[in-house]
């Protein structure tokens, strides 16, 4: 061996300035797929959102400042498509506290609780074009799995149900009106809205929020717990004081990646079960941007509404984050 | 509460929920033997099975195009991933350079931009370079991952230094050190990556779904789209094909499940 043992003082600054330009070699390849496919088309996309493009190119190219920004704002089927997005949020508190009960049952010490565990998850590992296919018919008002079931117990039990006509009406649990921003009693029942609802909870309750959780509670201290149950705390309360206090870092993250996925959602359930409808009822943001782009080519105006819902993403994260971090510290 | 009373509930409760997560997919099981007139009737076992509805999907739609497509680029996607993802970790990881930091939360911030920003810009590009309706117009775009960066990053910090300074004496270059020892020590990692990519990859829908415009380079999701709006009403065939869709799923998962959980777990640890 014929390195000296001690390195020269200078050779530092020389080897960071010798590894950058190896970093540099290492990172091409990524940075270049960056620059193509995200970084440059982000901006290319905003660039866009100021011109009239159309991939038919029936009306010349121009610029047209923020028109398509204020044509937006006037068309009442994007309040429509925004209040669709939101409503689509409803689903997700149910989604999270069911995927925290989950975790708690799996993380109980009883035999066999892989077997459950991967039950819970295939559902969510599956999930899909082919899935939403299932669904579609399990939603069939006549023929369907799940109206059958609703008869069944109708029947047995005399209640004389109607089961909702799912995938097919624009009822919903709120009550929302379709034409207006209003409640009308008239729309006040289960329909399609709630039918997509319904099946992302069943696809992603025992999904990776799950398996989350359940790492999240094996990391709780058991000195903690024990204590508590020392102290004569009932479970609930060891629970509700101790463990789930630990577990706000885990429900925070869940909330804020729930709240960016869902506000990006609902693309496949319009593409594949309901094209949009009924009277737009399915369609989300995303739905409409495509629309928009693929179907109509006004690659323009599409660009702009992208662009808006990037903005509504990034603001409410914002908020989240400050009013999260509040919360979270203990 | 006696601990017998309370495990036979707690196995009541696991029960329950687990056949609410099974009854879909055996309704499906089961209708895809069923003949098309008693699809529709409630009896839950066929009165007959019909194992050719199978033989019929391979008939009535290129099933097997199909399922080697998505393969195949879910494949190509998930070296390319892989390999792309694992260098960049390398230079954040195991390299000393100005800006390192900086540059690594520049990549962690595009992780926040929505698909739907770059998607149609991605799509006129593709126009523009003639790659619509190509295997490569497929497989390129999606083969740059910030996730898989991150990933592999975290996953690069956990191997001791020591090894570095004693490739470096042992006279290897980055590169070597790269492909010959730090590469091998990161096949945990590596595996969870690439399991995630594939399962992601083959059942991407909206990439496919805008790039593919002749039959032959239909991929599952698109394909199953395609069959279920021409030959909507055969709800038995439907069900066959989407049984033969998520198969290749629920073998890659359970051969591999503890990579995938442990990598679920790990990558929110730090998140």
């Amino acid at each position: 061996m014929t390195t000296p043992p001690t390195r020269p003082q200078n050779s530092r600054r020389a080897r960071e300035r010798h590894d950058l330009w190896v970093a540099i070699g290492f990172l091409l390849p990524n940075l270049l797929g960056f620059l193509l496919f995200t970084s440059g088309p982000v901006l290319f996309s905003l660039v866009v959102s100021f011109s009239n493009w159309n991939l038919q190119q029936t009306v010349p190219f121009r610029w047209v400042g923020i028109e398509n920004y204020v044509q937006m704002l006037h068309n009442s089927e994007f309040w429509l498509y925004t209040i669709n997005t939101f409503y689509f949020l409803l689903g997700m508190p149910i989604a999270v506290f069911g995927s925290l009960f989950l975790a708690v049952l799996l993380s109980q010490k009883l035999r066999g609780i892989v077997i459950f565990r991967t039950l819970f998850y295939l559902p969510s590992f599956t999930s899909g074009v082919a899935l939403m296919i299932l669904w579609k018919s399990l939603y069939n008002p006549d023929f369907g799995l799940i109206n059958a079931a609703i008869r069944h117990v109708s029947d047995l039990l005399h209640l004389g149900i109607t089961p909702p006509e799912w995938l097919l009406s624009t009822k919903n649990v709120l009550g929302l009106d379709v034409e207006r921003v209003a409640v009308n009693r008239a729309q006040w029942g289960m329909g399609a809205r709630d039918a997509i609802i319904i099946m992302g909870i069943w696809m992603g309750i025992g999904g990776n929020n799950m398996l989350l959780y359940l790492a999240a509670l094996t990391n709780v201290p058991q000195e903690l717990t024990e204590a508590g149950e020392l102290d004569g705390a009932s479970s609930w309360q060891v629970f509700r004081h101790i463990v789930w206090p630990q577990l706000a870092p885990t429900t925070f993250f869940i909330l804020v990646m729930s709240f960016i996925g869902g506000l990006q959602g609902g693309f496949e359930q319009a593409r594949v079960m309901t094209n949009g409808g009924p009277a737009g009822t399915t369609t989300t943001l995303s739905y409409h941007i495509y629309t928009k782009a693929f179907e109509e080519f006004q690659i323009g105006y599409a660009s702009a509404v992208s662009w808006a819902l990037f903005a509504l993403i990034f603001v409410l994260t914002l908020v989240n984050w400050r009013f999260g971090n509040k919360e979270v510290s203990y | 509460m006696s601990a017998k009373l309370r495990n036979t509930l707690l196995y009541l409760l696991l029960t329950l929920f687990a056949l609410t997560a099974l009854i879909p997919f055996l309704w499906m099981a089961l209708t895809s033997f069923k003949p098309l007139e008693e699809v529709e009737k409630l009896n839950p076992v066929p009165t007959v099975w019909h194992p050719e509805n199978y033989r019929k999907v391979f008939e009535q739609i290129s099933f097997a195009r199909y399922y080697f497509n998505s393969l195949f680029i879910a494949a190509w996607v998930t070296f390319l991933t892989c390999l792309t993802s694992s260098m960049a970790a390398f230079a954040f990881a195991r390299l000393q350079w100005r800006q390192c930091d900086n540059v690594f939360r520049l990549y962690l911030a595009t992780l926040m931009i929505p698909g739907v920003v770059t998607m149609i810009p991605n799509y006129t590009l593709m126009v523009k370079l003639h790659l619509l309706d190509s295997y490569t117009g497929l497989i390129v775009p999606s083969a740059f991952s910030a996730f898989g960066t991150f990933l592999l990053r975290q996953f690069l910090l956990t191997i001791p230094s020591a090894l570095d300074e004693a490739a470096e004496i042992d006279g290897a270059n980055k590169w070597q050190l790269f492909w010959d020892v730090i590469l091998p020590l990161a096949r945990p990692g590596l595996i969870t990556l690439a399991l995630f990519t594939f399962m992601g990859n083959y059942g991407s829908f909206f990439w496919p779904l805008v790039m593919i415009k002749s039959e032959h380079l239909r991929t599952l999701p698109t394909g199953m789209l395609f069959f279920d709006s021409t030959y909507g009403r055969q709800t038995n065939l439907l069900m066959a094909a989407s049984l033969m869709n998520i198969v290749p799923l629920i073998v890659l998962f359970i051969a591999s499940q503890k990579f995938l959980v442990r990598g679920i777990q790990m990558g929110a640890v730090k998140g």
